[in-house]
């Protein structure tokens, strides 16, 4: 068996036509689009062209998307220039406990620098409650920031109904859209988002490029200061094939989107069913369908995630844990834990997720690993032991 | 733990783990480590009259780097004699598995807490003392 990636959610492999496309700004058409003669129009027209192609996937306008260096500082900017420019108005920050590092991480950078920030919960299948939202919402609140989809157990989040929950309270709403982005249909107007963050390299782009889409009429603040490159908004010198082979990913990703979702979704289910079935002591993590079409997260008892990982790994393939012993941290996943999973549970979680070209021979073939080595683990683990010892008396 | 970051020593001793499984009536077992934390160790001793480790088997619930230390711990023990398994630090377990990442150092402490705890059991049992040997932390259910 060849390589089978299933950690597509850490990062994708590059479209080909997204790097084709690229190519010409690194050699020929190289010059810098601030410049004013002549070999500036090309790369210009190609940024230009690009920001077209992402706007049209999210129904924004071409100058309500702003380039960025990726999720992490699209989120950084949303947040800490949207608490600064709210300033006036009110100091009060809401998110969800399940958010990105980028999010989280901001959230605490922020109550440092003397901001109030409230994290709400979420339910067993890693949904926000909408109640327990709204009644976190004070008249001081001035920025509501909740995922689109979350990135280890791919929990979809009621977006519409949280900008319209917003918005009736007169307060902005960011999400952080790069699980979502070029996976699932957004709408920024359907869904009342006033920015929305994404990273390239997520769906068949370059790394290092992604984008932080802005409503119009939102004046935010610069975050990286300096030249006046995107309106004035976000210095430093263009990424153009980082820009162009985004933007070429962006469209093949948002093409035809209805029919590769229910390609995704039958794979996926082929392996969460084989899986639940034949695996016993095992639970999926996340909502049963409310759910990325790419996202699998199981947790299986009495094991370990870096173990499987790497025992995984040496059949070549390839996935992610939420288990505390693979980052050298104490404590599992934050958001394994905010659904509800004790310690030793989280402990042996693994995140499966799908790349768009994957086969369902990939599948099964993941599904059998995946048993036998939940089989091997288990022979070498003292918990199974007195589990199993426990169930004969 | 990055891929890579493992010595060969550590990927053989997980991908084979020697000694695995248990001893019935053992004359010495300990448990250590706590599953909140993501590592258990058990150790089983099987010890002759002259205080000599005759069997040891392990079983370890925990990353690639438990598995391993458990399984290098066992291999060290076995011939050696109960005095001489007290001495085994985990630095020598490390020495072993040509070295640890410095976050899974914890790991190879574990394996000598582990081997202290059966051997602090195999004392209880027989009445006996080893010089230096402390009751083992009781965090397994922590």
């Amino acid at each position: 068996m060849e390589d089978v990636y299933l950690d597509n959610a850490a990062t994708s492999r590059m479209r080909k036509e997204a790097l084709d496309a690229m190519l010409p700004y690194f050699m020929d058409e190289f010059a810098n689009p601030s410049s004013i003669h002549a070999k500036s129009r090309v790369p210009r027209a190609a940024v230009r062209k690009a920001r077209e192609q992402i706007a049209e996937c999210i129904n924004a306008e071409p100058s309500e998307i702003y380039f960025t260096s990726g999720g992490t500082e699209s989120d950084n900017w949303a947040l800490i220039s949207g608490m600064e420019m709210l300033e006036s108005k009110g100091k009060h920050l809401i998110i969800s406990t399940i958010e990105h590092h980028a999010i989280l991480e901001t959230s605490y950078y922020l109550e440092k620098r003397g901001f109030e920030v409230t994290r709400v919960g979420v339910d067993g299948d890693g949904i926000i409650r909408m109640d327990d939202l709204e009644k976190a919402i004070r008249p001081d609140t001035v920025l509501i920031s909740v995922m689109t989809a979350n990135n280890e157990i791919g929990s979809i989040q009621p977006i519409a109904a949280i900008g319209k929950l917003a918005h009736e309270k007169g307060i902005l709403f960011h999400t952080d859209a790069v699980q979502a982005f070029g996976h699932i249909p957004l709408d920024v107007k359907g869904m009342n988002i006033d920015m929305l963050s994404a990273s390239g390299h997520k769906f068949g782009g370059p790394k290092g490029v992604g984008f932080l889409y802005i409503r119009k009429g939102i004046r935010l603040p610069p975050f990286m200061h300096g030249g006046e490159q995107e309106e004035g908004r976000r210095a430093g010198t263009t990424n153009v094939p980082g820009i162009v082979g985004m933007g070429v990913a962006a469209e093949i990703s948002c093409t035809d989107m209805e029919n590769k979702i229910e390609r995704m979704v039958e794979l996926r289910d082929h392996l969460i069913d084989r899986v639940l079935r034949e695996i016993p002591y095992s639970r999926l993590n996340g909502h049963r369908d409310k759910r990325l079409p790419s996202n699998a997260d199981f947790s299986f008892e009495f094991i370990e995630g870096e173990s499987m990982l790497m025992s995984l790994g040496m059949k070549k393939v390839y996935i992610s844990t939420g288990s505390a012993c693979a980052s050298g941290s104490l404590d599992p996943s934050h958001v394994l834990l905010s659904i509800g999973l004790p310690h030793e549970i989280a402990h042996g979680s693994v995140r499966i997720s799908i790349p768009e070209d994957a086969t369902m021979e990939q599948m099964d073939y993941a599904a059998d690993c995946l048993k036998q080595t939940v089989d091997t683990m288990r022979s070498l683990s003292p918990l199974y032991d007195d589990f199993m010892k426990k169930q004969k008396v | 733990m990055y891929d890579g970051e493992y010595s060969d020593k550590v990927i053989d001793h997980f991908t084979n783990p020697r000694n695995v499984g248990e001893i019935e009536n053992p004359s010495g077992v300990g448990t250590v480590g706590n599953a909140k934390c993501g590592d258990i160790m058990r150790i089983f001793l099987d010890i002759d009259e002259n205080g000599i480790i005759i069997d040891c088997k392990f079983k370890t619930f925990g990353c690639g780097a438990a598995v391993a230390s458990s399984s290098m711990a066992t291999e060290m023990v076995k011939g050696k004699s109960v005095q001489e398994a007290m001495e085994i630090t985990n630095k020598a377990v490390m020495q072993a598995l040509d070295g640890l990442p410095v976050v899974k150092i914890h790991c190879s402490l574990l394996a000598e807490e582990a081997i202290h705890a059966a051997l602090w059991d195999y004392c209880q049992k027989t009445g006996t003392a080893i010089e230096g040997l402390r009751p083992p932390k009781a965090d397994i259910n922590d």
